[in-house]
């Protein structure tokens, strides 16, 4: 079984920092990810220079069958890889929320439709609205015109005032101004709006008083991100960090967006933060203390600004699926008393994805929160799973 | 590069992951739901498991974290 000084899981923005840390600290450093190239979701195979380190890509975490070692899974092996530090940088992923019509092949996500297109799916000559809330809709309808797409329109459920403040506050970083006026620059770009439902070939619209139906061929919708937690809630270290970016548990450290939504810029640093300090240079990584912080006061505005309205959780109707996996429409999941009732009656949440789709959602609507999380971390291969390896 | 979508030749550009395969073959339904909805992809990023697919015999891979290779065989059953 290899094992590394640093392993650090997550190749996108918080992990590529960490990992280059680490590396330049003099630690012996391995990367894994379940990607088949790292860069995360926002580089996509295509991020700057990689640090010197071992890159084990297309391999996600399963289980961690005793401290100090996880078991990984491609698409054809399995093994372990043992750690003296552990750096989880596993990023973010889309909130979907149920509407009637959402479970339709031409509704994805915002940020799932840019990463299909990026996939190579074909998205030239398509008609596409792009809706839910936050930063990514404009980055992702702006990146679909970019490659042929006609974005008809995007909308944003937060209110015009909120958009405004956020807009006022990218004045404090001009950097993340330009850049907005150019994503916003002829968009169709609508507040105070969100998807009532999807027909197919089209989408129902309201705002305020006016509702009415869009023609398109893809519906890309993403109410904001969720961090991805299921590692550190497996490990039982948590996603509370320190000033080092470490966990509740010694030399585990968290970074990034997994620890909160914050963006590329607070990954960045939050990630070489965890790197420097897992390979023992603390003085190092206090220096970037107060450029983390800055970061952070933009990321609590991020959060203030697109808030999720109420009206959003009247979206789902009783026979609206929630749990997409298993197929458990909202109103057998309402009747529940929690989580674990639901489960164990309606298999909300048993597919799969175990929770990861209908988990968000399920929390914004009905305020549950998964307490826990079991192994394996993905569905897994028996073989994976037995021990009998090496 | 050359690969079969349920038994059809698709031409698809290099790096291109299996879900565009899939799309370019003009296939929207990736699986059927288990009570029969046509279902595709959502997320993109190998979280939601909606683009399952049998890839070259194995069944229930995720389409949009493998990449094509030559000569793949895939299947939908949408």
């Amino acid at each position: 079984m290899d094992r590394y000084d640093v392993l650090v899981v997550g190749a996108g923005p918080a992990g590529l920092a960490a990992a280059r840390a680490a590396n330049e600290s003099g630690a012996s450093v391995a990367m894994v990810d379940d990607n088949p190239a790292p860069g995360g979701q926002i580089w996509r195979g295509t991020s700057p220079a990689l640090p010197k380190a071992k890159v084990l890509c297309g391999a996600r975490v399963v289980a961690a069958p005793t401290a100090g070692r996880l078991t990984l899974e491609t698409f054809d092996s399995d093994f372990d890889v043992a750690y003296g530090a552990l750096v989880i940088a596993t990023g973010a992923r889309e909130r979907f929320l149920p509407f009637p019509g959402w479970t339709l092949p031409h509704v994805m996500g915002a940020g799932g439709l840019q990463a299909l297109a990026k996939s190579g799916m074909p998205v030239t000559g398509k008609r596409i609205v792009v809706a839910g809330s936050g930063p990514l809709l404009l980055a992702v309808a702006d990146y679909l015109r970019r490659h042929g797409a006609s974005v008809a329109l995007v909308v944003e459920q937060a209110e015009q005032a909120a958009v405004m403040r956020f807009g006022l506050r990218l004045a404090q970083h001009p950097g993340k101004l330009v850049q907005a006026m150019r994503l916003r620059a002829g968009i169709r770009y609508l507040t105070g709006c969100w998807p009532v439902s999807a027909e197919p070939g089209a989408v129902t619209l309201r705002r305020g008083a006016r509702t009415w139906t869009e023609r398109c061929d893809y519906l890309a919708c993403g109410f904001g991100l969720v961090p991805n937690t299921e590692l550190p809630m497996l490990l039982g270290c948590g996603t509370s960090v320190d000033d080092f970016q470490q966990t509740a548990a010694p030399g585990i450290y968290a970074a990034g967006e997994v620890t909160g939504i914050g963006g590329l810029d607070l990954s960045l640093v939050e990630g070489e933060i965890a790197g420097l300090a897992a390979a023992g240079q603390r003085d190092r990584a206090r220096r970037l203390f107060a450029a983390r912080e800055r970061h952070r006061r933009f990321a609590d505005a991020l959060e203030r600004a697109f808030a999720l309205r109420p009206e959003l959780k009247a979206l789902a109707t009783d026979d609206t699926f929630v749990c997409r996996c298993e197929d458990v429409t909202l109103g057998r999941v309402r009747r529940c008393a929690g989580w674990r009732e639901a489960k164990l009656h309606t298999r909300c949440g048993m597919g799969p994805c175990q929770g990861r789709v209908c988990g968000a959602a399920v929390e914004f609507l009905l305020g549950w929160k998964q307490e826990s999380v079991r192994p394996p971390l993905f569905p897994a291969r028996i073989g994976s799973l037995s021990g009998e390896r090496e | 590069m050359k690969i079969t979508v349920n038994g059809r030749p698709v031409d698809v550009p290099e790096g291109a992951m299996v879900s565009a395969a899939v799309s370019l073959a003009g296939i929207t339904a990736f699986r059927r739901s288990v009570t029969g909805e046509p279902r595709g992809p959502l997320c993109g990023m190998g979280i939601c498991f909606e683009c399952r697919v049998t890839v070259d015999g194995r069944a229930h891979v995720r389409s949009c974290q493998v990449p094509c290779r030559p000569g793949m065989e895939v299947r939908t059953d949408g």
